[in-house]
Parts: C-alpha cells; structure tokens; sequence
C-alpha cells in the first residue's frame, strides 16, 4: 500500500537529488547536457563571483520585503476584524479573496496595472499630479512592484490562517479580560497576540520558504530578471542558468539548487530554533 | 449595540480602506475585462465600464487557445487530484493499521520529501522526463505524453497522507479490528467504513491538491512546447506577452481562468481553512 509512494518518492525526490548534487560537480556540453567531472569548480565559481552575491542579496531583500510586510498586515487586518466590527463576513471573504488567484493570474493583473503607458498605478498617479514611475523599468522599484504583487496573493492567506487561530482561542479568557477592564487594543496586544504565536510563527516559516522559492510573478513582471537583473532571485537564477537561450549550464545551475536546499533547510532550522523558543503554546 | 466612538470609526476606516487595496486588483480585472479597448485605455483613466463590452471574451475565446488550455488544466488538475487522494489513503492507512517493521522511520522520511524544495530537483526531473520514450518517441513530443510528463511527478505527494494520517488516526482500534474479525477485509473496510467517515479531511486534501495542481507555473512553464499542449496558467501568462497591447483581451483570459479558483475559495473556505492551517494549529 505504501508502495505507489515509494516509488513516486523514489523516482521524482530522492534519486533527483542526488542527481541534482551529481549535476552539479560535471561541466556542461553545448546544450547544456551534463559532461566532463569539474569537481567543486561550479561552487569555487559562485563563491568568488559578484553576480552570484548580488543574486544572493537581491533574494534576500525579496524575502525581506515579502514576509515583513505580508505576516504584519495580516496580523493588523485580523485584529482590526475582531474589534466586534459589524460586516465581518463580508471583510473576512474580501480580504480572502486573493487567495483564489494563481501566480500567473495575479502577475498577468499587476503587469496590466504597472504597464508604463497604459497601465492604472500611473494613471492614478498621474491625476493626483504624481510624477510616472517605472514599475517594472526602473531597477529601484521592479524588486518593490514584484514583492507588492507577493504581498497581495499571500495576504488572503494569512488572514485565513490568523482567523482560524483567533477562532480557536478560548472566549473565557477574553472575557476575563473584559471583566478585569481589560479591552480593545490592550486585549489584543496582551492577549490575542501571544496566543496566535503558533500561527504567527508558522506564517513567518511558511512565507519565508514560499519567498525563497518564488518564481512566477518574477518570471512574468520581470521576464528578464529585472532592470539591472534588480529581480533576479536564486530560483530565477536557476531557471536563467539553465534554460537561458544560448548559454544554457545544467551543471553550474545544480550547484545554485542545491545552495538554494541548504539556504531553505537552514532558515528553516533557524526559525525554529529561535523563534520556537518565545513562542506560547497552548 | 456600541457606541460609535471616535476609535471605532477609525477601526471602521482603516479596514474599508484595506479591504478596498485588497479587492481592488480583484475588482479591476473583471471591470477591464468588460470595458471597450478605447475605454481601458483612456486617460485620465476610467474605473467604471460603460456598458458590457463581450469584444474581449469573444477575442480571448477565438484567437488564442484558451479553450483548449482550460480543458488541458482539467485533465491535468484531476488526474494529479485523484491520484493524490488515492495513494494517500493508501498510504495513510497503511501507516496508522498496518503493525510493521520501521513504519515511524519510513513516515520520518515521508515528511522530510516535503522539505525539498521542487526547484532544486526540478532540473533532474527535466532530463529524466524529457529523456523517455513513448512508442519511440520522446515523450513530450505527442500530446498524450506531454499530459502524462505534467502529472507524473505529482502523482503523489506526503502532505496528503501526513493530512490523512492525522484524521485516521481518531479512529477508534478497536472498532477496526471488530470489523477484521468479523471478516472486514482491508478494502471493505476502506471503502465502506474508513471514507465515508473521513469525508471532511478528504474533502480537505482534495481541495488543496486540485488548487495547488490548478496553479502550478515552473513545471507547466518547462513542458508543454506548443500553445495547445499549454496549461490554462501558462497560456495567460503568455498573453501577457502577446497581447500587450490589448489589455482587455488579457483581462478576459485571466477572469476566465480564476472562475474555478474563486468559486473554490467563495463556497469551499470551510475545507480550505482546515486543510491549509492543519500544520499551523496544534
């Protein structure tokens, strides 16, 4: 009965990676097919390149500029729903909504809204007498304009998962709250806050793994990885290297998937490391 | 009812405000997919379609292969659904009521499959799947292989039977083994006993599959080589591309494509909400 499992664990996780790891430790022919053994040459190679740490920085700002805000937004948007707000279902389903749009369907809507001459964000700008920004040109905002349009998709799911989280804390204890005068904003923040550590904890890991391996709202708003390659995350990277037209390295690209396993399996050691420590559970 | 206080209307404002940035980009692709191809792209720019405008369906159904594609995620979509649902419960059954040698040690190394990353094996994959034959030719070549090369990795997966586990394991022991021993065997009692009274975390797992399989962009983008043989999200992200100059059209691909996504997210929240926070609440 495991076995359907196994084997397609076997076939499509395990054996490729060890084969990624194989990938990357052999030099590429013309058409980017593995061959001759080049050791660590393709690490060597990234380790001392310019490109590959601004590569690096640029995922990590990415991250930065996704997480922080997508996780405390939602964070305000909950609390803000359970200040006894009349409507709440209508808020509830709004804010959830972005969370029915793929990748490709939210990226195709932001490129629409950031288009330089026709595109709404300058429109209204431009009648509020704002100068036109290059959204998508301009290598200071194609990084903000991408992580804008993560934020979107990723908010109706936090709100979903907050929810649930506020759902599940016992009403006696706000009451008690409420009896000790304790209300409003002081509620939340001594209350609701530390009880949704669980669920603010496991939004930061969640979003912090989705960030990293973020790819399709790059691919489409930015197709070449940006202005000034200004978009061009690790993951971007690895599709570029290796199925870039003319210069297409399986080998040199393994290298920056298995950098790419050990940066996620690392942050993901860390968060729970130290997060998990100040984190109240029930 | 509360008073409305000056700290209540602000709450009020604030979540209005939020609401309104975050149904926005919502609001904007279904208004612009109704709007004429003068009206979208006036300025000042215009919020409000005048009117219904079908031009951009019509266009978006006869000059692309949107039809198609929307008939290619299907196929896609279920087949990677259905064979998910089936080897979970397979396997989840086996991990919770069949005793046998190593089982805690196999599930370790189930979860940990969830810890790699697709895209650091996601360039193995490309060589193994490409690499194959089917009748002596490569797979991706025909159109039936190029089906079976975007499911076959997903197939299976260990955040289905981590789900299904869980939900498994509140059956009561003692129940399952007065079935055997009332000569229940282990199909019958899947069939008649164990499904029927697990409906909602199958439901749970189903939808995450299907809204997870119905999104996906870097395998589909790698496959896949005609517009026919394109998934439903790759098609419109290349309409992008295409149909720069005509936003509405685009507008009209993309509001196509979520319909089944929103439908999911507006009537199925109750499922999505317990599948998707089943690691965030403990």
């Amino acid at each position: 009965m495991l076995l359907p499992c196994v084997v397609i664990f076997a076939l499509f996780i395990v054996w490729p990676l060890g084969k990624s790891v194989s990938l990357s430790l052999h030099g590429s022919d013309l058409f980017g097919r593995p061959d001759a053994f080049v050791g660590l040459q393709h690490y060597r190679d990234m380790l001392g390149s310019a490109e590959f740490r601004h590569i690096l920085w640029v995922t990590f700002a990415f991250v930065l500029l996704t997480v922080i805000p997508g996780v405390l937004g939602g964070l305000a948007i909950v609390l803000l729903l359970e200040q006894h707000i009349r409507g709440i279902r209508i808020f509830r389903t709004a804010f959830a909504l972005p969370f029915a749009f793929s990748v490709a369907s939210a990226s195709v809507i932001f490129a629409t809204i950031y288009n330089p001459a026709i595109g709404l964000a300058n429109g209204l700008l431009g009648r509020f007498g704002v100068d036109r920004i290059g959204w998508l040109t301009d290598p200071e905002w194609a990084l903000i304009s991408v992580s804008i349009t993560t934020v979107w998709m990723s908010i109706g799911y936090n709100v979903l998962v907050l929810s649930a989280g506020i759902g599940a804390i016992p009403t006696e204890i706000n009451e008690a709250a409420t009896l000790d005068g304790a209300g409003g904003w002081r509620a939340a923040r001594f209350i609701t806050v530390p009880m949704l550590g669980p669920q603010l904890f496991f939004l930061i890991v969640i979003s912090t793994i989705q960030s990293l391996q973020g790819f399709g709202q790059i691919k489409i708003l930015t197709p070449e990885g940006g202005p000034e390659q200004s978009t061009k995350t690790l993951v971007y990277s690895i599709y570029h290297t290796a199925f870039a037209n003319n210069a297409s390295d399986f080998g040199a690209a393994s290298a920056q998937a298995i950098v790419l396993l050990v940066i996620l399996l690392a942050c993901t050691a860390i968060q729970f490391g130290v997060l998990e420590r100040r984190v109240h559970y029930k | 009812m509360r008073k409305l206080t000056v700290g209540r209307l602000v709450t009020y404002a604030v979540l209005v405000v939020a609401a309104l940035a975050v149904i926005f980009p919502v609001y904007y692709v279904i208004a612009g997919s109704i709007m004429s191809p003068g009206q979208i792209s006036a300025y000042p720019p215009d919020l409000f379609p005048h009117g219904v405008f079908t031009g951009n369906y019509e266009g978006a159904t006869s000059t692309t292969a949107i039809g198609r594609q929307y008939l290619n995620s299907i196929l896609q979509t279920s087949v990677i659904t259905l064979s998910q649902l089936i080897t979970s419960v397979l396997a989840a059954y086996a991990f919770v009521f069949m005793k046998m040698w190593g089982r805690t040690l196999l599930f370790g190394l189930f979860l940990a499959t969830l810890m790699v990353p697709w895209e650091s094996i996601v360039l193995p994959n490309y060589l193994t799947i490409t690499g194959w034959e089917l009748g002596g030719q490569r797979l991706t070549t025909s159109y039936a292989g190029t089906m079976i090369a975007l499911v076959l990795p997903f197939l299976a997966n260990a955040f289905g039977v981590f789900l299904l586990r869980q939900s498994f394991l509140q059956f009561p022991t003692e129940l399952r083994d007065a079935a055997v021993i009332d000569g229940c065997g282990h199909w019958r009692f899947i069939r008649r006993i164990l499904l029927p009274l697990n409906k909602p975390a199958l439901m749970a797992v189903g939808l995450y599959v299907f809204l997870a399989a119905w999104n996906q962009f870097f395998w589909p983008l790698l496959i896949g080589d005609n517009a026919n043989r394109r998934t439903l999200q790759i098609g419109i992200s290349q309409l992008n591309d295409v149909e720069a100059a005509d936003p509405g059209l685009i507008l009209a691909g993309v509001t196509l494509s979520i319909l089944p996504t929103l439908a999911i997210v507006i009537f199925g929240q109750r499922f999505i909400v317990r599948g998707l926070t089943a690691g965030a609440i403990r």
